[in-house]
């Protein structure tokens, strides 16, 4: 492609998405839904913006994917994922087993020949990673225990698709088309040795890999995210965080196998290390634009000439494809004992055909197991049950659901479901630290980000789970989960930066309670008048704790001094309230700091005594015995 | 000498004429182990566990404390809220306190010819100390007379030394 080209293309590309999501969002439909539409509307049987080299485009944009793998990874603990094996060998195996098997049988009862059914049945058992993730996340369903469980199974596709790439050669019945394109031919020396070693050795060679992956990413990449990021440079952790994410695409690739799996291995890796909210925020933007080109090239891949010429097939192969998918799914729910509507929410999500199913039916075209038209045919059904599943989805959404109610929520599984903390603590320093170990004590898990690097480390290593990077960036306090938080507390050392930070939670999680701490006083003045939920002096607390041990040494008793300080501190944070509203005014700010210092002179801390101290009044025994003795003199008169 | 904790519980010593004079009068002695109740926990927040360990330690509680409203000051009902835990100081197989002595010390605003049917107050002291004899004896304690202290005011002023023996007596005699 020469730069001009690029820069059309790109042009296309990116004015389609900007146009269509938009609109798409406008009119209540998911965003991959509008890019799909952007695509078939801007394809070669569109407005022909972009001709057939939307095909390499899609080739490209399955980038994407594996950056979403990462993503996934990152957001799932190896803890987590060792408690899901059941959850993606049982339903993921189950799934693509009978999916294969009833698919061919219905091949096969169509008379093709054994050996072209069993190769689309395998094709078409798989569902799209892309698609059903981007829309569980859209909306927020990828944590509940219908979208966990498609998690599992498409994970398990995803796994599948090695071996299944190993057994289509073997399928071969037709002589290779000479249209096919360049699987097993070129490559690198590498490829093609690889491409002649006998199973076994390839199985060594992933599972080397895959070793590899882990002890590298356990090993070599903390130390190294950790060096960079304390250079402070951000472009340099994003080329970090895409250097990551593209080299171990490459290995894999190198291999052979899915370099979503490999890079997905690493996510699952890092994700206990402090850099994962930093790594997230970085590849998310990337991989939403890449996924997003994907779908418009999908869009566009949809061959109507195609369509218009057998109609009746094309549909009988779509509409047959989501109600055998879905129908086997559902049961597999059933069996899986999920809620009536996660199972309707697993079923729907997963019944199409997956991005995988282009890249099989082109092998497949080329290795001489299905001639051209079926392929054409096939690939045009796989991109339309692509592009009807944000349809499907938003009918489960809109109609199904409210009919089945929220079950979700008696499922049991509320460890699965809510693992977000309710809390986020923006800075964990001297103070920010306090906050942390006593929220921690009562049993509550906190998000911690802070912005210093090695002092990251050493929180870490003292086993409190914290998480480097900058907390007044709207992407970072995103990942660190500020749209499902309770509270956010700030407790980071620049005024502006506090107030930033205020800012942007106001705008984007109008939910979340802010408790900030103030730096001065009028910056205090400052965050009341923003009305912040909670704001409290950086040094007002253990200001008034000595004072009150001051008090102690002079041999105060510890209930007086502890009764000035509450006192004192009560009346410290009424004067600061009503300063905060007058503050800028010089004049009448002086008058009434003046008065409340008085005031608190009236107090008479001193002689508490004295019945002109106003905070101690009680057991006043000097007035009791003065009023006693006095009676006592009537008495003694009267009976005299 | 008996083991005794004496708990004392005064929200305003530095206020105090009767209590400040007795506790010089407190005897010296190392099975008498002195608490000040609201020196220990100012922000009255009780640590029940740290407290049951030194009634555990102890034969006999002496609570000492002024008389406010017909009852005890706030910390010592706290006190009894917190410390006497179900299971522990009551109820199935609690025997914490089975058997220890309890006694009662406290002083009073009004002289001893109030608290009569007849007097101001209508009532005898051990009516009106009547909830804390009953607390004691639900946990299985030995209660004994309280020592009263009547017309504390004027204690400074008025011929206190029988007062002060008396104090001293309560605190070293070994109960019968």
């Amino acid at each position: 492609m020469t730069q001009e080209q690029f820069f059309s293309s790109a042009l296309i590309y990116l004015a389609a998405a900007v146009i269509s999501v938009p609109l798409a969002k406008k009119f209540g439909l998911s965003a991959v839904l509008g890019y799909l539409v952007a695509g078939m509307v801007i394809g070669p049987f569109g407005l022909r913006a972009i001709g057939q080299e939307g095909e390499s485009v899609m080739h490209f944009a399955e980038f994407g994917v594996v950056m979403m793998l990462f993503l996934i990874g990152l957001e799932l603990q190896p803890s987590m994922l060792w408690r899901m094996r059941g959850k993606i060998l049982g339903l993921g195996g189950v799934q693509v087993i009978v999916t294969t098997a009833v698919i061919t049988g219905i091949a096969m009862a169509c008379g093709l020949v054994w050996q072209m059914a069993l190769a689309i049945g395998m094709a078409l058992s798989l569902s799209s990673t892309a698609i059903v993730m981007q829309s569980l996340q859209e909306k927020g369903l990828s944590k509940t225990s219908g979208g966990r469980s498609a998690f599992s199974v498409l994970l398990f596709q995803d796994i599948a698709v090695i071996p299944i790439l190993a057994v289509y050669p073997m399928l071969a019945t037709i002589s290779p088309s000479s249209a096919g394109n360049d699987h097993g031919g070129e490559g690198s020396a590498f490829q093609q040795w690889i491409a002649h070693q006998p199973s076994w050795v390839l199985t060594l060679l992933v599972l080397a890999a895959v070793v590899l992956i882990i002890l590298a990413s356990r090993l070599l990449l903390r130390p190294v995210l950790r060096t960079v990021a304390a250079t402070g440079v951000r472009e340099v952790f994003v080329a970090l965080a895409l250097l990551i994410v593209i080299g171990i695409a490459s290995i894999m690739m190198q291999l052979g196998v899915s370099a979503a799996l490999g890079t997905f291995i690493a996510g699952v890796v890092l994700a206990d290390s402090e850099y994962r909210h930093e790594l997230e925020s970085d590849i998310e933007p990337f991989k939403g634009l890449l996924l997003g080109v994907f779908f418009i090239a999908v869009g566009a891949a949809i061959d109507f000439s195609l369509i218009k010429s057998m109609p009746l097939t094309v549909a009988a192969i779509v509409l047959g494809l989501i109600f055998i998918k879905a129908a086997i799914i559902f049961t597999i729910g059933g069996v899986a004992k999920l809620g009536s509507d996660q199972r309707v929410l697993f079923s729907l999500s997963l019944a199409q055909g997956s991005e995988f199913a282009f890249v099989l039916f082109g092998f497949a075209l080329s290795e001489g197991i299905l001639p051209a038209e079926t392929t054409q045919l096939l690939i045009a059904s796989v991109a339309i049950s692509m592009a009807l599943t944000p349809l499907i989805m938003m009918v489960e959404e809109k109609v199904l659901r409210p009919k089945l109610g929220t079950r979700e929520v008696d499922d049991k599984q509320a460890d699965e479901i809510d693992e977000q903390s309710p809390f986020i603590l923006a800075g964990v320093g001297r103070f920010g630290n306090f906050v942390a170990r006593m929220l921690r004590a009562q049993g509550y898990p906190l998000t911690v980000i802070d912005s210093d690097s090695e002092h990251v480390e050493f929180l870490r290593k003292l086993g409190i789970e914290t998480f480097y990077g900058d907390a007044s960036r709207l992407d970072l306090l995103e990942s660190a989960g500020a749209a499902e938080a309770k509270t956010i507390m700030i407790a980071i050392d620049d005024e502006e930066k506090i107030l930033h930070i205020i800012e942007l939670c106001r705008k984007h999680f109008p939910q979340l309670k802010i408790m900030a701490r103030a730096l001065s006083r009028t910056h205090e003045y400052e965050l009341i008048q923003l009305g912040v939920d909670f704001v409290i002096h950086q040094h007002s607390g253990s200001a008034t704790a000595m004072a009150e041990a001051a008090l102690k040494c002079l041999g105060q008793r510890a209930n007086q001094a502890h009764r000035a300080a509450c006192y004192f501190t009560k009346h410290d944070k009424i004067v600061t309230q009503q300063a905060a509203e007058i503050h800028r005014d010089q004049g009448q700010y002086i008058s009434l700091i003046r008065e409340k210092i008085s005031e608190l002179e009236g107090f008479n801390l001193q002689d508490a005594n004295s019945h002109k101290s106003a905070i101690e009044k009680a057991w006043a025994s000097e007035r009791l015995r003065k009023a006693a003795e006095k009676k006592q003199n009537i008495q003694a008169g009267e009976s005299s | 000498m008996l083991k005794t904790l004496l708990i004392f519980a005064h929200p305003a010593l530095h206020k105090s004429q009767a209590n400040k004079l007795l506790l010089n009068y407190l005897p010296k002695d190392e099975n008498l182990i002195f608490h000040d109740l609201y020196e220990a926990y100012p922000d009255h927040i009780i640590h029940p566990q740290l407290e049951q360990k030194k009634v555990e330690q102890v034969d006999r509680i002496i609570f000492q404390f002024p008389l406010y409203w017909y009852s005890t000051p706030a910390l010592i009902k706290e006190w009894f809220d917190i410390v006497l835990e179900y299971g522990w100081a009551y109820g199935h197989h609690a025997d914490a306190l089975v058997g220890k002595y309890a006694q009662i010390i406290t002083t009073t605003g009004s002289p001893a010819s109030s608290y009569t049917p007849e007097g101001q107050v209508q009532h005898t002291m051990e009516e009106i100390l009547l909830p804390l004899e009953r607390t004691f004896k639900l946990c299985g304690m030995i209660y004994q007379a309280p020592l009263i202290i009547h017309d504390a005011l004027q204690l400074d002023k008025n011929n206190c030394k029988s007062c002060m023996e008396h104090y001293i007596k309560t605190l070293t005699d070994t109960p019968s």
